[in-house]
């Protein structure tokens, strides 16, 4: 298990307050450096102007033939995308690793917005299983409904759904939040290792079920807990820290946070590092 | 992996079979191995229809061992004398292909267990489906295959439900393929997509009571599970309520009737189905894209949970 100890050394993050400890062990953090800076951009991504907006219409194109699209548009420096029907078509908008506003005008099939690091999506639509799965940065909005495995093995970014997410929400999740409008189905927070989620509705059975860390606030009712997850203690910086995040998610802005049930890993994984918060890791 | 779909008007009649295709040919990836149809067309509701068959298709990645087409002949003449010899009268036959049968028959008796049973008494024969209104029509091949080999795209009906298959537990043959008639019952088909893991303990149950099953695939056990608990009294939702607790696995599963038509979810959500309702139609598949094929404007379609149950009437 990783220990946490002060820094000697301190990083302009460091110094701003945004980390007040370094990590040892397996997993290690690694700050930007300016010199390095080459070392932070993706092979092929593009500078692209955000002002610079075009539609591209995939009615009649493969998946694959309109990713490869997008591509180019980026390639052209177009920062400002807006996809026009859609129509429930698998993969759109995978492997995007630039900073882009990407709309679509319907909705999308499965594996929607995966493998994706940066852009900003806005889906005027509904997405169907695994939408963002390995997430890495950036923000991804549904107006409607989501299918199973919603944000699946997420590292990082916000993945917002308005409506209702089916089973296996934030199914092995590493990071990244995770936020849900209406209600989610069964198994949500399945495997979950790291990262938010929150959800203003109800939850079906087996919550956080086996969960080796990671936190879950719902909203509604609970269907049931699964194996190894454990009500929390609901903090206030916790409650501060939702108003931010639906703030942000332009989603529930109103909502009463203080009613959210908080849910944690009870269990204490062996060789695990330890990077939650801690207040219940071997209560069960 | 396989694909299903249904869909059901409600108040009109539509051209089904078209609609079904597309939607099945739509989700062609998840499986193409064969592809069924189980279509409730607009008839007079007098007399059966029987749809049957005397032998395997060979062809096209066929695991069926291929037999002499005089021998379907054979086994024709037979299952005409046991129609007859049950007090029943042929309507109409008509050979659809060597080894496919379809029949009006005016039968009064209610019971079609025993006139079934006679009719499978002819070694290779198998009654795909037996009722008023419901015609199972099932075969090697992606939908588009079927659809044109059986001239489906004119079947004009209130609702159908389909799948296509690909082959994992049993062999790429018609006895394999989905949908399932819920023997004895008129009227009655099941599609699946998912494996039930206790398949055999249940089967040996249902055979003790007097069920029948025609192949080796496991998604027949739920035609066969909930035909007997119709058997037994229950209704259709019921049947497929206890179906939830009785059948052990992942599966999401279509049932349709006469006049309705029914989904179930298992309870891990584990298979996929995304749904669309409004006041006169209902549609659902494995995926949206089934869907977008009768319905290309934009819409809005939810998935079931967990557990789910659900039955709409036409």
């Amino acid at each position: 298990m990783a220990n946490l100890k002060n820094t000697e050394t301190k990083t302009k993050a460091q110094s701003m307050g945004m980390h007040t400890e370094v990590l040892t062990g397996r997993t290690q953090q690694k700050f930007f450096n300016p010199d390095e800076a080459e070392n932070f951009y993706y092979f092929g991504t593009y500078d692209v102007d955000f002002n610079k907006r075009t539609e591209l219409d995939v009615k009649d194109m493969t998946a694959t033939d309109a990713n490869k699209h997008i591509d180019k548009l980026m390639s052209q420096g177009y920062g400002t995308i807006v996809i026009k029907n859609p129509q429930g078509k698998h993969s759109l908008g995978v492997g995007i690793l630039n900073k882009l506003n990407l709309i679509f005008e319907g909705s999308l099939g499965y594996f929607g917005m995966g493998s994706c690091d940066g852009p900003t999506v806005r889906i005027n639509g509904r997405v169907g299983w695994s939408c963002a799965e390995n997430l890495m940065a950036g923000k991804v909005v549904i107006e409607k409904n989501a299918g199973s495995c919603f944000g699946a093995a997420i590292r990082g970014g916000d993945l917002i759904c308005k409506g209702s997410v089916g089973a296996r929400t934030g199914i092995d999740m590493k990071g990244g939040t995770i936020i849900v409008g209406g209600d989610a189905g069964a198994f949500t927070g399945f495997m979950m290792q790291r990262g938010r989620i929150i959800i203003l509705g109800n939850v079906g059975i087996n919550l956080g079920d086996s969960m080796y860390d990671g936190t879950i606030f719902i909203g509604g009712k609970i269907g049931s807990f699964g194996s190894d997850a454990i009500e929390a203690e609901l903090t206030s910086s916790d409650q501060d820290w939702l108003k931010r995040k639906l703030k942000v998610a332009e989603i529930g802005e109103n909502f009463n946070v203080s009613k959210m049930t908080k849910i944690v890993a009870g269990k204490k994984l062996w060789n695990y590092d330890n990077l939650e918060p801690a207040e219940k890791k071997g209560a069960i | 992996m396989c694909g299903i779909a249904g869909l059901i008007h409600r108040g009109k009649s539509s051209n089904v079979g078209k609609e079904l295709q597309g939607m099945l040919q739509a989700l062609k990836h998840r499986g193409e191995d064969s592809t069924g149809y189980a279509l409730y067309g607009d008839t007079d509701g007098k007399n059966f229809i029987m749809r049957l068959k005397v032998g395997e298709n060979v062809g096209e990645g066929s695991s069926s061992v291929m037999e002499e087409t005089s021998i379907y002949d054979e086994r024709v003449k037979i299952v005409n004398a046991h129609i007859l010899s049950m007090g029943a009268k042929i309507i109409k036959e008509e050979r659809i292909l060597p080894y496919s049968l379809r029949y009006e028959v005016s039968y009064k008796e209610n019971d079609l267990r025993e006139f079934s049973r006679k009719i499978e008494s002819v070694p290779g024969v198998e009654i795909l489906s037996m009722g008023k209104s419901l015609e199972v029509i099932k075969d090697l091949g992606n939908a588009k295959a079927v659809c044109d080999r059986y001239n489906l795209d004119k079947v004009v009906g209130t609702h159908g439900i389909g799948h296509g298959r690909m082959a994992t537990e049993s062999g790429v043959d018609i006895k394999s393929a989905h949908p399932f008639w819920g023997y004895p019952f008129s009227d009655v088909s099941v599609v699946h997509n998912g494996q039930l893991t206790n398949y055999w303990n249940n089967r040996r149950a249902l055979e003790n009571q007097g069920m029948r099953f025609m192949s080796e695939c496991d998604s027949e056990l739920i035609a066969v599970y909930i035909a007997q608990k119709m058997r037994e009294g229950a209704s259709l939702e019921e049947g497929m309520r206890d179906s939830l607790k009785g059948l052990d696995g992942v599966f999401t599963y279509f049932v349709a009737t006469k006049d309705s038509l029914g989904m179930a979810k298992d309870t891990m959500a584990a298979k996929p189905l995304v749904l669309y309702e409004s006041d006169d139609l209902v549609a659902m598949g494995s995926e949206e894209i089934a869907i977008r094929s009768i319905l290309p404007q934009e819409i809005d379609t939810y998935d079931p949970y967990d557990g789910e149950v659900k039955v709409w009437q036409i």
